[in-house]
């Protein structure tokens, strides 16, 4: 019976430890071995030393994929705390039908990124896009928005906003609440006007919540794969390739399993180390 | 009572010179194996739902009420791997997958998801409010651990089942880069899956009324269950945010 009660915890967790081992332990020990190697699978493992790490720094894709999540970011991230803080900002004064609006901002957070894609497609199309037909009707010239290099990340960056919106709304609105009332009336006495009142009390009060939607922003760039996929296939001229996007074309398209493993290990210590940087500024902003 | 706005929303989006008939409809069902696709999507979503509520239950139990050694070092280890991006473990999981002869089978799309580090550490958290004499006064009873589990504690976590419930829901039915790299058998292809190899293999084609009902599909069931519980869909989103 004491046996019993003693074995009893190590098989409720058993489970957890078995998993660990085989989806995460082994794998991230078995890409670090794979990242030495040339490897398709099929063929026996060459092993290659170093020739990896060094065609990694050589790859002009890889390095655009780089540049074009540091694009996304660079768009995706200030755009989506203005638009979420803007229309938190709005929601928060009790306004008529506020849930309706709250419900309807957060469904494409809800709905597979492949359907908004989709959707997004019929927006940004340059024969038959619904932006460029109306660009025409008021006599300007149609955007390349997803065949122009220079614009369609960007474009990428815009549409993964409206997605997210309504998430960091949500979250926006619970950090808002959390500011004692009293310091806006203490404003108020001192007849701080609404811009002081935001830039002094709100924004301060809810740092925390910013700093939460730059590490979900940053892990979500850094995760970008099917709305290129979908959109462009990371074209115009490699313009839209994402850090998974090149993963995945590397390892299931050409069979470089090294490589691709090498690619990923890559990829995962840089958003590890974009989030640390961001702690540690947000940190000093304090 | 949100249903209008999200419905305008979708429509002032799709106003695209073909309009949705159910002529699109029947086309698609012609083309694309979309009832299949249906049915595994709900096999796929709903065995990992089941299997993250049992699993992360009996986990979070025994990290919340029960003393053992290397109780704190599992905990940890779950802390830990939240924190590990996926791009690390994307290459190796799949040659694990070849290695095990899954390719091309449900197991590939069920197993490596069965178990959830943020659905353990919710339970663990659930649980530790739940007071310990209830347990007690059950252990007198004659029940056993699983009994516990399931008949005492499962009961008083409503909340927290719902929202790990939704949330696994939701992800396992939207994923769509893991089946497209596992599987390759179109009749065991997931739904969202069909869809983004339909809209990126031409088969669409200048056909965008059938591409544009196949997206209507994909979203269709999960945006029904968000119409009935919208509160519960906006807490637990909000909710795992907070919480990473």
């Amino acid at each position: 019976m004491i046996n019993r009660k003693k074995i009893l915890p190590y098989l409720l967790v058993s489970p957890y430890v078995i998993h660990f081992i085989l989806f995460v332990a082994f794998p991230v020990g078995f890409s670090i071995v794979l990242t030495f190697h040339k490897w398709n699978i099929i063929s026996p493992m060459e092993f290659t030393g170093l020739n990896n790490y060094i065609r990694l720094f050589n790859d002009k894709t890889f390095l655009k994929s780089m540049g074009n999540t540091i694009i996304f970011l660079l768009i995706h991230i200030p755009l989506q705390i203005i638009f979420a803080l803007f229309l938190a900002e709005i929601l928060n004064q009790n306004i008529k039908l506020r849930g309706v609006f709250r419900g309807a901002f957060f469904l494409p957070v809800i709905v597979s990124g492949v359907v908004v894609t989709i959707l997004w497609q019929q927006l940004y199309g340059y024969d038959t896009g619904l932006l460029n037909r109306l660009l025409i009707m008021i006599g300007l010239d149609k955007v390349g928005w997803l065949t122009d290099p220079n614009i369609a990340m960007a474009s990428i960056a815009v549409m993964a906003t409206w997605k997210n919106v309504g998430l960091y709304i949500v979250l926006f609105l619970v950090g808002l609440q959390t500011v004692p009332t009293q310091y806006y009336e203490a404003a108020d006495l001192e007849g701080a006007t609404h811009t002081q009142k935001f830039f002094k009390i709100t924004l301060p009060m809810i740092n925390p919540t910013i700093f939460m939607v730059m590490i979900l922003s940053t892990i979500g760039g850094f995760s970008l794969f099917i709305e290129p996929y979908i959109m462009t296939g990371g074209g115009p001229l490699n313009s839209t390739v994402s850090a998974v996007l090149y993963i995945y074309k590397q390892g299931f398209f050409y069979y470089h399993m090294g490589y691709a493993a090498t690619l990923g290990l890559f990829f995962a210590f840089i958003i590890l180390a974009v989030i640390m940087i961001q702690k540690k500024f947000i940190e000093k902003d304090h | 009572m949100a249903s209008i706005a999200p419905e305008n929303e979708i429509g002032s989006l799709t106003l695209a010179p073909t309009s949705l008939t159910l002529n699109s409809y029947s086309q698609m069902v012609d083309k694309i194996p979309i009832g299949g696709a249906f049915i595994n999507s709900l096999i796929v979503a709903s065995s990992i739902t089941i299997g993250v509520l049992v699993f992360g239950s009996m986990i979070g139990y025994a990290l919340s009420k029960l003393v053992f050694k290397g109780r704190n070092l599992i905990f940890y280890i779950i802390i830990f791997t939240m924190t590990l991006p996926f791009q690390i473990t994307l290459i190796p999981q799949y040659i694990i997958m070849v290695k095990f002869g899954w390719i091309d089978t449900y197991w590939a799309l069920i197993v490596p998801y069965l178990i959830n580090a943020l659905s353990i550490i919710m339970f663990r958290q659930y649980f530790k409010s739940i007071p310990d004499s209830l347990i007690d006064a059950a252990r007198l009873d004659g029940c056993n651990e699983l009994q516990i589990i399931f008949r005492i504690l499962w009961p008083n976590s409503m909340p927290a089942i719902v929202t790990i419930g939704i949330i696994t829901f939701m992800a396992s039915w939207n994923e769509v880069l893991w089946p497209l790299i596992v599987i390759r058998d179109e009749s065991l292809m997931t739904m969202p899956q069909l869809v983004t190899l339909f809209a990126v293999g031409g088969r669409a084609d200048s056909q965008l009324g059938v591409k544009l009902a196949s997206a209507v599909m994909l979203a269709l069931p999960i945006v029904i269950a968000y119409l009935f519980f919208q509160k519960y869909f906006i807490q637990s989103m909000a909710s795992t945010g907070i919480k990473e």
